[in-house]
């Protein structure tokens, strides 16, 4: 429940690498959550979007890396869209994705082996070839 | 009229009747669609890191292409109308990125190949009033949703196709057809993506969601102009039907194969046995078939 | 013809000095008809201006430029001290000097300069005295707008003793507060405190009522402007109108009403209210059955005075004014260009003017909360603050610094209306910065058990007999869905239509999105850059009705000190 605030921490590395590979400023969010309530997989997400953002200012790396929240995003733009701040809130999500994906541990998040044939037969390539854009290294 | 087709690899294989019903209707409606060569995979994903510069190589080829080639181009499907064009946009003015993209594919573009979906050729140059007056089998009474998904609309200052939050093309294709359009507020939602790969339960959720409020406004059959939409709202009702069991289910069927259909070509070419859930019990309950 | 005084102020915008004085002085000197000077410290300090003045007088100049880097700030206080040395005002101006991005160094700043003060000086040597010279100071004032700013203006403006001409474009005043219900934080019924204002401005020896009436064109200068006003033609003679209702009881039209913001019908001969003053009806030739179809003419039958002239055209009248204050006010960011919120298509979403209208006795349902689409009372009601305001991206960029008031007292007086429906109020912030306010936010929340959910709505649409909601709680970080009954925008206030062409006519600026511009934010805040013409209320920028009233007395004030100097 604690966190620390300190130089050190906020706006940290992990931040500005996340604002470096979207382009985008995390001070700019006012944290109206617009994001988190348009989005249509926000059900599905431990972490609202706005809240993404608010723990990425805060330099709490960790925390943004365990959530599920940029894994759910499926880059529909309704967030982006609808920012009142201008910001790309899709671009943020890949940029947290590729923080894990380029990593040299190669983190992906699929792996094709672990797709069932039955399945591999009936998924149009479309579904595969942006998924694992999304999902691996 | 000719215009430069882009099929993009699903068009290929798994969506072949949204592709081959497009190309019939096109020959119909006196138009030709000349098949760009040497293409390419366009990526089906639009890179959203500012430094993806490789991914943008495929799509700035497809376009380079066309230029050599001369012509407009166009596509079927949403995705990769929404990569082509915007990586187009963004050759066009984004002068720091364009050399370097291209240096990469060893050509010289520079963003000036007109990209047009094959609705808009439809709205733009055959005209809606042609097209209606080109029916020969009338689907009056056909209840359809358009489903616009995100694609076709997003970002909406790049591809400047349609109104963000109230869109009409699509419904003024349908009337231009004959059909009934049904207005549904998740017309403009997303279907999952490429979550059906990543999520495939997440993916389901919101192909559930679209397909509920489509019924609930009086849909009879859902039409989308996407293979992968196509995929999570058809062939996803199997899991959704697992997971309520009390889901109707309901068609979903290529905007390509309405207008075919419209258009009186032959059933056989419209391939509906490629579509998961079978539209034709429907159609010959309108007497369509 | 003597020699033009060139007065050159040497001040440092920002500490970047915009000229070598010494150059600039060199420079004129070469000219034979230019007397230069320049004076340290500033001649806006007092020092400053008195040397001005001796240098004045000892030359016996007729014709004067004084330079100058902040001209919308000091510029009405140069032209006054130039006037009270005795100089034509036709024949001295006070010139701007601003740094020019494309500017080098200073030598070709300074050169600039000086052609700029040249051009200036061919100019002012071409002029003829105006006519204004020996013509007397007017002072007489007119107000344009006649809401609660206007009509405070104009009470104490007469209360003082000047003749006031208070025009407005409606047919009768009051303006936006009529529309209103009952105001916060006190919940005094609108109307009870407005009547009494509107019937005193009415029956004030000193006002004089222009309605139905927009300003044409102006010309002139302070003490003597000459404003042409176009009178609407109402096809109702006013004259011979003693106001008793019957032809706004018998039109068989039921057309849109403005005034009751789309919710309840109007008529097509109609007044604003039945305490309207004056209380005069005007005819819309576009709703008109008789305008629109040739056919119809009850209300000329029923008019037991021959009051009605369907001939009726607009007429011209030409007023000479000493002063003007311009309190035009503001419209609401109009519903139907926000999307997300369906394009105004909703009909049971609807804006915080038309719920004023809902929750007003005199409203269409008398003051019950009844939604539009079927008239059932709403349970499940949702208020949105910031609709259109503070979004930068996509819509207006400022706060609009009513609404977190407004909303609030939405909610608390829908609660005393409907004791089992529950409120909801999106907001992203609440802004209670007034005598009393932040209590009655409290008092809201804490005994009328007001919901306020942290966020913004993203979208809403129609579901079947609800409308969704679909928000956020960001305090608990979560996705919202509502099934309201009932959704009340409060949208961003924009200035009303029609300022950017009345500030043209007036030569006073706006700003980019068309609110006027004041002459300096913190000590000029009901002047503008041109004398005698003054500012009060929304038309300058988003406020509560204190703030407003408050602003309607300072532009009085104003005015007063003026007239009181000549």
């Amino acid at each position: 429940m604690k966190i620390e605030v300190s130089r050190r921490k906020v706006h940290n590395e992990f931040a500005q690498k996340v604002e470096e590979i979207s382009g985008q400023n995390l001070f700019a969010c006012y944290q109206c959550g617009n994001c988190t309530a348009g989005c249509p997989v926000s059900f599905a997400m431990d972490l609202g979007p706005h809240q993404v953002i608010r723990f990425c200012l805060l330099g709490l790396e960790e925390e943004v890396l365990k959530s599920n929240t940029f894994w759910m995003c499926a880059s529909c733009l309704q967030c982006t869209s609808r920012c009142p701040k201008g910001l790309d809130i899709a671009r943020i999500m890949e940029a947290i994705r590729l923080v894990i994906l380029r990593k040299k541990e190669r983190l992906d998040r699929l792996e094709v082996a672990e797709l069932s044939e039955e399945f591999l037969e009936r998924v149009p390539q479309i579904a595969l070839i942006s998924g694992f854009r999304k999902f691996s290294s | 009229m000719e215009y430069l087709y882009f099929p993009g690899c699903t068009l290929y294989t798994k969506a072949k009747n949204l592709d081959e019903a497009g190309r019939e209707c096109a020959k119909v409606l006196g138009f030709e669609l000349k098949e760009l060569s040497n293409w390419t995979c366009c990526g089906a994903a639009f890179p959203l890191a500012k430094d993806n510069i490789m991914a943008l190589a495929p799509p700035a080829r497809i376009l380079a292409r066309a230029k050599e080639e001369g012509g407009t181009l166009t596509t079927l499907c949403s995705v990769c109308f929404n990569v082509i064009k915007r990586t187009n946009r963004l050759i066009r003015g984004d002068e720091e990125r364009r050399e370097k993209i291209n240096t990469f594919i060893e050509m010289d573009y520079q963003g000036d190949v007109q990209v047009l979906h094959y609705l808009e050729i439809l709205k733009r140059d055959v005209g809606f009033d042609s097209l209606k007056a080109a029916v020969k089998r009338d689907l009056q009474g056909l209840k359809v949703a358009p489903f616009y998904g995100c694609m076709l609309l997003r970002p909406f200052e790049e591809m400047e196709f349609d109104d963000k939050e109230a869109p009409t093309i699509f419904e003024e294709f349908l009337e231009g057809i004959t059909c009934e359009p049904v207005d549904f507020p998740y017309k403009i939602e997303c279907c999952g993506a490429f979550q059906s790969v990543g999520a495939p339960e997440v993916a389901m959720e919101c192909a559930y969601a679209i397909l509920n409020s489509a019924l609930k406004n009086g849909a009879e059959a859902v039409t989308t102009t996407c293979p992968l939409c196509q995929f999570n709202i058809d062939s996803m009702q199997r899991e959704i039907r697992e997971r309520y069991n009390d889901f109707p289910g309901i068609p979903i069927i290529y905007f390509t194969q309405l207008l075919g259909l419209a258009l009186g070509l032959p059933i056989e070419k419209l391939d509906f046995n490629r579509n998961d859930v079978d539209p034709r019990p429907l159609m010959k309950e309108k007497g369509l078939l | 013809m003597g020699r033009v005084g060139v007065v050159l102020c040497p001040c440092e915008l920002e500490g970047v000095p915009l000229f070598n004085p010494e150059v600039l002085v060199e420079g004129l000197k070469r000219r034979g008809d230019v007397l230069p000077f320049i004076h340290y410290p500033p001649v806006c300090s007092e020092l400053g201006m008195e040397a001005i003045r001796a240098f004045l007088e000892k030359s016996e100049l007729d014709r004067a430029i004084v330079t100058c880097s902040k001209p919308e700030l000091f510029g009405p206080t140069f032209k006054k001290a130039l006037r009270q040395w005795g100089l034509n005002p036709s024949l001295s101006e006070v010139l701007g000097i601003r740094p020019a991005p494309e500017r080098g160094g200073l030598q070709e700043a300074t050169g600039d300069v000086l052609i700029l003060i040249e051009r200036k000086i061919d100019e002012i040597r071409e002029r003829v005295p105006s006519k204004s010279q020996g013509v007397p100071f007017t002072k007489r004032v007119m107000v344009i707008g006649g809401g609660i700013t206007g009509i405070t203006a104009s009470i104490d403006l007469g209360n003082a003793g000047y003749e006031v001409l208070l025009v407005d474009r409606l047919p009768s005043i009051g303006g936006r507060m009529l529309q209103l219900s009952e105001t916060f934080p006190t919940l005094d019924c609108a109307q009870c405190t407005l009547t009494p204002k509107t019937v005193e401005t009415g029956q004030h020896s000193q006002i004089r009522l222009i309605t139905y009436a927009e300003i044409e064109s102006v010309s002139g200068e302070v003490g003597n402007f000459l404003v042409k006003i176009r009178r609407k033609a109402a096809y109702v003679d006013w004259a011979k109108c003693t106001g008793c209702g019957l032809c706004q009881e018998k039109c068989p039209s039921k057309v849109h009403s403005e005034f009751e913001r789309g919710i309840g019908p109007g008529k097509a001969i109609y007044t604003l209210s039945p305490q309207a003053v004056p209380n005069k009806p005007v005819i819309n030739r576009e709703l008109c059955r008789y305008f629109t179809r040739g056919k119809c003419r009850v209300c000329e039958k029923v008019c037991p005075v021959g009051a009605i002239d369907y001939e009726q055209e607009d007429t011209f009248i030409e007023e000479r004014v000493g002063a003007i204050i311009v309190a035009t006010g503001f419209d609401l960011y109009p519903k139907e260009e926000i999307g997300e919120y369906g394009y105004g298509d909703v009909p049971d979403v609807i804006d915080g003017l038309a719920f004023e209208r809902l929750l007003s006795a005199s409203g269409p349902t008398a003051g019950e909360i009844r939604r539009p689409s079927d008239g059932r009372i709403p349970k499940e009601m949702v208020f949105i603050q910031c609709v259109a305001s503070r979004d930068p991206e996509r819509y207006m960029p400022y706060c609009s610094r009513a609404c977190c008031m407004y909303t609030a007292k939405h909610a608390r007086l829908y609660k005393h209306k409907v004791h089992d429906g529950r409120a909801y109020i999106f907001y992203m912030d609440i802004r209670s910065m007034g005598k009393g306010y932040e209590e009655f936010i409290q008092q809201g929340v804490e005994e009328e058990g007001i919901l306020y959910l942290r966020g913004r709505v993203s979208r809403l649409f129609r579901d079947n007999d609800h409308v969704v909601v679909w928000g956020v709680d960001t305090l608990t970080g979560k996705k919202v869905d509502i099934a309201a009954d009932m959704v009340v925008l409060a949208t961003a206030m924009i200035p009303s239509h029609g300022i950017r062409e009345l500030a043209e006519k007036l030569h006073i600026k706006t700003d980019e999105y068309g609110f006027l511009t004041e002459a300096q934010w913190k000590l000029y805040p009901v002047e503008t850059g041109v004398e005698g013409v003054y500012l009060a209320g929304c038309a300058q920028g988003p406020k509560d009705i204190a703030d407003t009233v408050a602003q309607g007395d300072a532009a009085a004030s104003k005015v007063q000190a003026l007239f009181a100097q000549h």
